[in-house]
């Protein structure tokens, strides 16, 4: 790793992780450093819900490292993973309120189990929260009441509820509208900033990452292709960043998962060699 | 034939895999206990929904039961001139037997069905991953208490059967048949046991609950975390509940026969 580990709030060091037999990450390195917000880009599957499991231990490397404030997080035990993950707070990739809880409570939960205060201050701090993502109307509502945007917005508002040191963000911007977006995008900076804490945005919205956060990483098939901040990325020359900022269907990102010969699987008889465009069959 | 031999195998070694993976899990529930004790709310909560919300179906099955028994009692009773026996015979049959394996298979698909699919839909939702992201864990929090709600409100609802159903067999034989009320009374005192019948009666819906609790929230812990894997997982326990129930049933009668 280049930079030294006091600057840096969650390092992965030389990672690999399989389902099975199946590897997802090879050999990921990356540094997420103290009070800054940093993308994780990556096309569907590429095993980035799975690295965020990883720094959150809920998963364990087969090799490498996972240190987060400096601690090893596979040598941790199960209270001292707990008192690691009350330093975090997780956006999951659906949200994952609680269903039969009302939005209050929800955001109330981490607050009750955790700690003794009384339920007049349990209430001004879960008021705090939604306002800060612009819901306080809804703290009466039902999950299953709420649209997809103020749905992730009452995740983000239950994520920081502890005002965590981490917070770990797994695609927010999916499926949004572009109004919700840029509301989810611009609350992730501001709320990174108003706790001081530091932030993993996990997505592929490159678009909205650009803007908001500090330094990105590329993963391609369990690798890091890439990284950089975003104005090394907008200017970045390398094929895959390419690819990737400026949306072509061609490039080191193969459109067709591997298969078997098409013509064949279809029955048909093997075809001519494809004549080339222009000319006349 | 070979192969069905070997699916014969696969499907037995699977189910004793099953077998012991729950009671690894029932371990696990135990060691987990604490927080449905000493926050005793969430287990209330939880009897709520387990226990309040079957008590009419157990009330409404047990007077039927209990006039039914009351008429086929009845009915067989007076071939002997022993109509007036009638109250005994309910009393014994809801007590011994119907009352705790009846409630047991209604239990099962009315709560039971109810706490595996509450179960795997968080799993499927990813809340109980999100819970233990927050540093809580889901077999306390979630798993426990509605285990100790199922092994808790199954007695008193068998018991309530039991109760509503003698009260059937006693509205059958004043009312229809015509039997003395102090007589029904009675021979239904002299004739049930407290330690046989009553007792053995209780040991049995406890049994049940457990049984029936342990593999509700394990059906649901278990469950393939997607919508038809939440809807097999809450057929099994209905299923496997009352097998289980059956099977556990025949053993612990055969235990508690008297030799005379
Ligand atoms: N529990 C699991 N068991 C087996 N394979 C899994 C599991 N979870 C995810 N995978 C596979 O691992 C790969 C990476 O998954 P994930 O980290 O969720 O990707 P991403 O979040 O980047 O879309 C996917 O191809 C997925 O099918
Ligand atoms: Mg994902």
């Amino acid at each position: 790793m280049s930079s030294s580990p006091s600057q840096s709030f969650v390092e992965i060091d030389n990672v690999d992780f399989s389902y099975g037999k199946r590897a997802i990450l090879k050999g990921i390195s990356l540094n997420v450093p103290k009070g800054k917000v940093v993308a994780i880009m990556g096309g569907s599957g590429c095993g980035k819900t799975t690295l965020l499991r990883l720094i959150g231990g809920q998963l364990v490397p087969s090799k490498g490292m996972v240190r987060v404030d400096g601690q090893d997080i596979a040598a941790l035990d199960r209270d001292g993973m707990y008192a690691m993950r009350r330093k975090m707070g997780m956006l999951f990739q659906f949200g994952a309120l609680f269903t039969d809880m009302s939005v209050f409570d929800n955001i109330a939960f981490q607050l009750r189990e955790h700690t003794t205060l009384p339920e007049d201050m349990i209430r001004d701090l879960v008021l705090m929260k939604l306002d800060a993502v612009g819901l306080r109307g809804t703290a009466k509502l039902f999950p299953a009441e709420l649209s997809g945007g103020m749905a992730r917005r009452v995740a983000l508002a239950r994520a920081v509820a502890l005002d965590p040191m981490l917070i770990m963000y797994d695609e927010p911007f999916a499926g949004l509208d572009p109004i919700s977006l840029s509301v989810v995008g611009q609350t992730i900076r501001k709320l990174n900033n108003a706790l001081g804490a530091t932030s993993i945005v996990v997505t592929h919205d490159i678009v909205e990452s650009l803007q908001i956060v500090d330094y990105l990483y590329f993963v391609s098939e369990g690798r890091i292709v890439g990284h950089g901040s975003p104005d090394e990325i907008r200017n970045s020359d390398e094929p895959f960043i390419r690819q990737f900022v400026h949306a072509e269907l061609d490039g080191p990102v193969p459109f067709h998962y591997p298969a078997g010969n098409y013509h064949e699987q279809l029955g048909l008889a093997p075809v001519r060699p494809v004549t080339p465009k222009g000319s006349r069959p | 034939m070979i192969d069905a031999i070997r699916n014969l195998g696969s499907r037995g070694i699977s189910s004793v895999w099953r077998a012991g993976a729950m009671a690894r899990f029932f371990m696990l529930i135990l060691a987990n206990s604490g927080m449905s004790f000493r926050r005793f709310q969430l287990t209330i909560r939880e009897i709520y929904f387990a226990g309040v919300m079957s008590l009419v179906i157990i009330m409404v099955s047990g007077l039927f039961i209990g006039m039914v028994l009351g008429l086929q009692g009845f009915e067989t009773l007076q071939r002997y001139n022993a109509e007036e026996t009638m109250g005994v015979l309910v009393a014994l049959t809801l007590l011994r037997e119907l009352g705790p394996v009846v409630t047991a298979l209604l239990f099962a698909s009315r709560a039971g069905s109810a706490i595996t699919a509450e179960i795997g839909l968080m799993k499927a939702t990813e809340q109980l991953k999100a819970m233990d992201m927050m540093a809580i864990d889901p077999m306390s929090r979630v798993v426990a208490p509605r285990f100790w709600a199922g092994a808790i409100s199954m007695p008193v609802l068998a018991a309530l059967f039991s109760s509503t159903g003698i009260f059937g067999g006693y509205l059958v034989a004043i009312l229809l048949v015509g039997i003395d009320s102090g007589v029904f009374w009675s021979n239904l005192h002299a004739a049930v046991d407290f330690r046989y019948d009553v007792l053995n009666g209780i040991v049995k819906s406890v049994v049940f609950g457990v049984a029936i609790s342990i593999i509700a929230t394990f059906e649901g812990f278990d469950a393939d975390p997607t919508a038809e894997g939440v809807a097999r997982a809450t057929t099994r326990t209905v299923v496997t509940s009352a097998l289980t129930v059956l099977l556990l049933d025949l053993i612990l009668t055969g235990f508690m026969l008297r030799g005379d």
